[in-house]
């Protein structure tokens, strides 16, 4: 398994292919469809993110409410199609990871090589495994959108793959051929 | 006639709702270690390990097992010697899932409207279906299932002459197309005949049953068979990344 530090520094996101398993340390960002939204449209009206996205990865997550002492709840992945209106602009704007599950579409596949980013799998269904990756959770903005908010997470060696990587591969396409009989 | 109290049910829920988070059933995780023994794709062993820890994980430190705790969805045997005496059942199965996913810090989905969607707060109202059965026993049954797996559903009319063959390339087709996003390995629900809601109820109801529970007519239980073998020939694998044990059970 590769270990990487994020955010990016710098191009190390060319290394990674798809197939390959990732374990992730550093810092990360939470947000969903509707966190995405408002982002868009901030960024259509000409105003600023709530966090700059040059080198970032966005965590694709909804998680449950902690219970008293607990970091964060179950945190596993939501589906991705979800944000694809959203992503291409985003990656436009220097945003180099994004963890989810499940296809991206043509513009966001296109997107992923054109700008040069990572689109990694989470395993759907393992919210409470990885949640023990996840040190800090720290609110950041749109508070109001409760589990959407966009959060700010230290992870530890949080296990991902890469599905989508900078050069055009595709483990979804990949992955369901060498098995198909 | 047999009276239950009110709150008898409310608590009987909101137990439900926590058992249904926290804790995977038997029959899955003995499916995810029978699917281990089974499986080529080296990346689907090691999903397949990471869900078994996963359940481990949920158990022990009390943590849901997926973020998505899930639309509460109940199917209620009703006796006809049987009331439920302080209340509405109805009231009381949503007092149960609110308590529920508040006291058990569960994630709440629910939105006021789908186009609004302003969250109600509380992961009411459940959908809830009553069967009305003889005798003096209620009997509740919940499944929480999330949304990813929810979304790709999918019902088709088919004209008679499209016969067994029809009914299988239209399960199959929607597997495939649902491929990574419902978070395989997946329990596919089938539902034949009815009208366009009594077939999505047939549907929904059948992953009620247990995996690995066949139906008992055994024309339907061949289906089920070949069903399944021929999904798991796509090739799509543990969360859709290729590999074998696809599906454990096809129910009709």
């Amino acid at each position: 398994m590769k270990k990487i530090l994020v955010p990016f520094q710098n191009d190390e996101y060319k290394d990674l292919r798809s197939g390959d398993w990732v374990l992730l340390t550093g810092t990360i960002y939470t947000a969903r469809d509707a966190a995405h939204k408002r982002m868009f449209e901030t960024i259509q009206a000409g105003g600023s993110l709530p966090f700059n996205l040059h080198g970032q990865v966005i965590y694709y997550v909804g998680p449950t409410p902690p219970r008293p002492g607990q970091i964060i709840g179950s945190a596993g992945p939501t589906t991705s199609s979800r944000m694809d209106a959203y992503t291409p602009k985003l990656l436009e704007m220097g945003l180099k990871g994004m963890i989810g599950k499940g296809y991206r579409n043509e513009e966001v596949k296109k997107a992923i090589v054109q700008y040069g980013a990572v689109y990694f799998a989470a395993i759907g269904g393992s919210g409470a495994l990885i949640s023990k990756a996840i040190k800090q959770a720290e609110l950041v903005a749109y508070e109001d959108l409760g589990t959407e908010a966009i959060r700010k997470l230290f992870v530890e060696n949080f296990p991902v793959i890469v599905i989508n990587d900078a050069h055009g591969g595709d483990l979804y396409e990949e992955g369901v051929a060498r098995f198909r009989q | 006639m047999r009276f239950i109290d009110y709150q008898t049910v409310v608590d009987a829920v909101a137990e439900l709702c926590k058992q249904a988070n926290f804790f995977l059933g038997k029959d899955v995780l003995t499916a995810f270690r029978e699917a281990l023994k089974k499986e080529k794709s080296e990346i689907g062993q090691d999903i397949l390990k990471q869900l078994i820890r996963n359940a481990e994980v949920a158990r022990t430190e009390f943590l849901p097992m997926c973020q998505d705790t899930g639309t509460a969805v109940f199917i209620v045997e009703v006796g006809s010697e049987c009331h439920v005496s302080g209340g509405t059942l109805t009231n009381a199965i949503n007092e149960g899932v609110r308590k529920g996913y508040k006291d058990h810090y569960l994630r709440h989905s629910m939105v006021r409207d789908p186009l609004g969607r302003k969250n109600t707060g509380d992961n009411t109202p459940a959908i809830i279906h009553y069967e009305f059965v003889e005798g003096d026993r209620l009997r509740i049954q919940l499944s929480a299932k999330g949304g990813g797996a929810e979304n790709m559903s999918a019902l088709k009319m088919l004209p008679p002459s499209a016969g067994i063959e029809g009914i299988k390339t239209f399960v199959i087709d929607v597997v495939k197309a649902a491929g990574p996003n419902a978070c395989p390995p997946l329990v596919v629900g089938v539902g034949i005949g009815g009208n366009f809601e009594k077939c999505a109820y047939l549907a929904k109801k059948s992953l009620f049953r247990p995996i690995g529970d066949r139906h008992p007519d055994q024309n339907i239980r061949l289906l089920e068979e070949e069903l399944i073998e021929e999904i798991n020939r796509l090739g799509i694998g543990p969360q859709g990344l290729g590999g074998i044990d696809y599906r454990f059970g096809c129910q009709n």
